[in-house]
């Protein structure tokens, strides 16, 4: 299952600048892992130490808040559009 | 042969049968009657039927069908005195409105016999070419404007989202604009934050804002509170607004400002900006949708992420995205269309296709501060709260943060 992945800006710098990857997998989990392999280093910005998904990062699929889904469980199929959203602060 | 006025009034008196204010009012009980104020627009802003509809005389015909498409309704129509509304009755009946009734002595004697009636703000001759822009808009319209004039909207932070919401909030005549900021004018600030000026700098931001908001509009009354909002003081500066805005540049600041109105439920259009990147929503728990803390229960932890003043920002971006969110704070001012309220839109100005996204937000029951059963039912250590949250056993401090502050 191949999916888009939308990186935003301050995460780029582990995809060399690029704004838009593909992963594969079947659950969102599987998508991060994915991931890792190909960007290292980016899991550990979206997952915490017990591998749950970061207080201050949203993930959507196709629009929808991954929370609200079934968090990493989420499933995945193929041409899924995944969002990451980070809180930002930046307001002045 | 040519007709004679007393020949057209009694042919009308003929179509259309005469009732007194008396009746009227009575027949107003039932909602299918509608009653039509055919007077001049000039007439009709000095005081009218509440539920009357207005059709000036010399657009009657024209409007008519819109306004009231089923012709069996009760129609009662009424000028100021009875003469052009009995005329205007007699159209009414040639155009097939079956249940026409003229309202004997109209308006004055609806008045003079202590029914209740309105009056619409007066605006200005100055108002009125101001805001001409906005009359035309049937959304808007003069009790749209009315309601503009009437309303009062602060703004967290006069820097670069505060500049654009300030600038059009203002220009769109927000009758009174409050501005929280305790910095100065910075020579750095004046390549995004377009409501300060050259010859301002050093000033303060609340001031120089204020200068550049009454330039643009003398009539709005601008609330300037010098100060640093803190949980002390912020309840009582929100308490009388109607909307708040955030335009502020760090996380103490944005939980602080999202915890006040849930609490105060108060209505946050919030906005972030960074890069090229930027989103914006509306935060209010009271009318269903998420707050900040639904979205992101802790912030990044601190002394991680790059600020604006070493990541950047580009200066048109906070001009997107605070004008998205003074179009919010006008759109839930208004009443009209749909707030952002669950919907975020992220902004990728630098992708051609995927510029702009629209997340579904929702409210978690289990927020701590606007969920079902919340734990926090008061402010509080904002600073200690943003500095308690920490990467985890394998993170280190720098730069290894998804989120992003951009304290200046």
């Amino acid at each position: 299952m191949a999916v888009q992945i939308r990186v935003p800006t301050p995460l780029r710098r582990f995809t060399g600048g690029t704004d838009v990857v593909s992963a594969n997998g079947s659950s969102l989990r599987e998508v991060i892992d994915d991931l890792e392999r190909s960007h290292p280093g980016l899991r550990e910005r979206l997952l915490d130490e017990n591998g749950e998904l970061r207080r201050f990062v949203n993930i959507f699929i196709n629009g929808d808040d991954v929370r609200f889904l079934d968090q990493l469980s989420s499933q995945v199929k193929d041409g899924d559009d995944i969002s990451i959203v980070p809180a930002i602060a930046g307001g002045r | 042969m040519a007709k004679t006025v007393k020949g057209i009034l009694d042919e009308a008196r003929a179509q259309v049968k005469e009732i007194t204010v008396e009746q009227a009012r009575e027949m107003l009980q039932d909602p299918q009657a509608v009653v039509v104020d055919v007077r001049e627009s000039e007439e009709w802003r000095q005081g009218h039927l509440a539920q009357a509809v207005s059709i000036p005389r010399g657009f009657l015909e024209l409007r008519v069908e819109e306004k009231i498409p089923d012709r069996r309704r009760p129609v009662i129509v009424h000028c100021a005195m009875g003469l052009r509304s009995l005329l205007a009755g007699r159209a009414l009946r040639e155009m097939g409105y079956e249940n026409v009734y003229n309202m004997a002595g109209g308006f004055n004697a609806w008045k003079n016999n202590g029914l209740p009636w309105v009056a619409d703000r007066q605006f200005t001759e100055d108002e009125l070419a101001r805001y001409s822009r906005h009359f035309l808009i049937p959304e808007v319209g003069e009790k749209g404007q009315a309601k503009l004039l009437d309303a009062k909207v602060l703004l967290i932070g006069a820097g670069a989202l505060g500049s654009p919401a300030g600038l059009y909030l203002a220009a769109a005549g927000v009758g009174t604009i409050g501005l929280v900021d305790f910095d100065v004018v910075d020579l750095s600030n004046l390549q995004r934050q377009i409501i300060h000026a050259t010859d301002r700098i050093g000033m303060l931001k609340t001031e120089s804002a204020q200068k550049a908001i009454n330039a643009i509009n003398p009539g709005v009354n601008v609330a300037r509170h010098d100060t640093r909002l803190t949980s002390e003081n912020i309840m009582g500066i929100i308490a009388g607004y109607d909307v708040v805005i955030n335009c502020s540049d760090n996380f103490p600041t944005r939980y602080l400002v999202n915890d006040a109105c849930v609490f105060a439920k108060k209505p946050l259009a919030d906005g972030a900006i960074f890069q090229f990147e930027g989103n914006a929503t509306v935060f209010d728990p009271a009318r269903g949708g998420p707050c900040y803390r639904c979205l992101y229960p802790e912030p990044p932890p601190a002394g991680m992420a790059p600020s604006c003043a070493e990541a950047g920002v580009l200066g048109v971006l906070p001009g997107l995205i605070g004008s998205i969110e003074a179009l919010e704070a006008i759109k839930l001012i208004l009443g009209v269309g749909k707030p952002l309220i669950g919907s975020m839109v992220y902004f990728n100005t630098l992708a051609d296709r995927d510029f702009v996204r629209v997340l579904r937000l929702r409210r978690d029951p289990k927020c701590p501060v606007c969920g079902d059963h919340p734990t926090q039912t008061e402010l509080i250590d904002y600073e200690a709260f943003c500095a308690s949250v920490s990467f985890g056993a394998n993170g280190t401090a720098e730069g290894s943060a998804a989120g992003v502050s951009s304290t200046e």
